[in-house]
């Protein structure tokens, strides 16, 4: 026992040392949900006092509305991030992108498609490697289309964008986005599948010979709690800028637009704003945590919602990098008729919250 | 001892590799630390996710960017 304690520093996976390990792991996250939790109760207190009596401005005033916005919301959306990249992190170590593609392996369309987009949630996914995961998924049998469903529901519908929608825009609206993006990215899927494209993937993919030395780590719970940790210095460490530039983008917007100045432009009025929205949105790239501040101050100002999904989804599932490094393995009729049909499905969405909303 | 870097050349990767480096020396080991970016040669380790760690010709960790701190842990297991 001693001897791990000393060499475990950093907290590396060493393999679980019996019972002891465990408590003092339980012992540890229970102390951590405290601090957290007490820390999130005293956020709303603690925004109004460094506005009211440290800065001493007026919460109803321009400034004092900005500054009170960015100091409440700025610590409570990096806490929420916090505990969700935490779990999700740990979530994530039981669905590897290998047990995924043997669950998908053969799986006919349609139910495929659905399974895919699901898998495309919880399947750890950076598009940085999305050469190796399509190639993966189509050497191994899974249907071309199928490989999409699940290429346009991994960046769409990640923990960092549900996390953000929650905390700033509220319940509602993150339901609406995952299920209309799920939608999509099944739909989507089922289309390109439809389309036999089969021949666009670059020839050199199926030359490639899959290796089956697949890791075979037996994951104790210890590990899978410092996966949680790894995600989070991940994850958390990389979007906080965007987090803060976001809220004071945000914040700025909240203090100085006034009330319904953008309902001309982005309101439902104007047939033209979804598609424009759509195209905008295309080679903006911005990950989640930068644009959907933006998009919550937006609202507030007269912005119609489904315009605004419309350059959500678009900012965050259309990325031009991701195109760059897809083209790789696909030519280019098969990613126009990805962005294409993709892009379609972002639109309709869009006019369906316009008119029903 | 010989211990290879998967990944196309990406940031990420490059962190990884950096971590390796940084472990191996702290532990002291006689090993070689060798980056390889060739695809064809990334997907015969039969991994989905870059960038990955493999010792000795076995894949021990794929799709993440871990802590030196983790990569010793990893070595000595």
């Amino acid at each position: 026992m001693a001897t791990t304690l000393t060499h475990s520093g950093g907290a590396p996976p060493t393999p679980a040392k019996g019972r002891g390990w465990n408590y003092r792991l339980a012992l540890a996250l229970a102390a951590g949900t405290a601090v957290w939790l007490g820390l999130y109760l005293i956020i709303a207190q603690f925004a109004r006092w460094l506005t009211r009596d440290v800065l001493g401005l007026d919460s109803r005033g321009r400034i004092g509305a900005a500054v009170e916005f960015f100091v409440y919301e700025t610590p409570k959306v990096l806490l929420l991030l916090l505990a969700v990249v935490f779990v999700v992190g740990i979530v994530r170590t039981f669905f590897t992108p290998e047990r995924t593609r043997a669950m998908l392996a053969g799986r006919r369309e349609a139910a495929g498609n659905v399974l895919a987009s699901l898998l495309g949630i919880v399947t750890p996914f950076c598009s940085c490697s999305a050469v190796p995961l399509f190639i993966g998924f189509v050497e191994s049998g899974v249907p071309l289309g199928v490989t999409f469903s699940f290429l346009i529901a991994a960046p769409m519908i990640n923990e960092v964008a549900v996390v953000l929608l929650f905390g700033l825009v509220g319940p509602r609206i993150t339901m609406l986005y995952v299920g209309t993006g799920l939608t999509i990215a099944i739909v989507s899927g089922w289309v390109i599948g439809r389309l036999r494209l089969e021949r666009f993937v670059e020839s050199w993919v199926h030359t490639v010979k899959i290796g089956t030395a697949a890791l075979d780590l037996e994951l104790t719970a210890r590990d899978r709690v410092m996966a949680g940790g790894v995600a989070v210095r991940d994850i958390v460490g990389k979007v906080w800028p965007y987090v803060f530039i976001g809220i004071a983008i945000g914040a700025g917007i909240h203090g100085y637009v006034p009330e319904g100045a953008l309902a001309g432009i982005l309101g439902r009025g104007a047939w033209w704003a979804v598609p424009a929205a759509v195209l905008i949105g295309i080679p903006m790239y911005s990950n989640a945590a930068g644009i959907i501040p933006v998009v919550q101050a937006l609202l507030g100002k007269g912005a119609a919602l489904g315009s605004v999904l419309a350059f959500m989804m678009s900012v965050i599932a259309l990325s031009l990098p991701e195109l760059v490094i897809l083209r790789k393995v696909l030519r280019p009729p098969l990613i126009a008729a990805f962005v294409g049909i993709v892009a379609v499905g972002i639109m309709l969405v869009g006019y369906l919250f316009n008119a029903i909303l | 001892m010989k211990i290879e870097i998967l990944g196309p050349g990406c940031k990420r990767c490059q962190q990884l590799a950096e971590n390796t480096k940084a472990a191996v020396k702290a532990l002291g080991l006689d090993a070689e630390v060798v980056k390889v970016e060739d695809m064809q040669a990334i997907m015969s380790y039969g991994i989905m996710a870059t960038p990955a760690l493999v010792v000795d010709g076995q894949v021990r960790m794929s799709g993440k960017v871990i802590p030196a701190s983790h990569i010793e842990a990893l070595l000595q297991r």
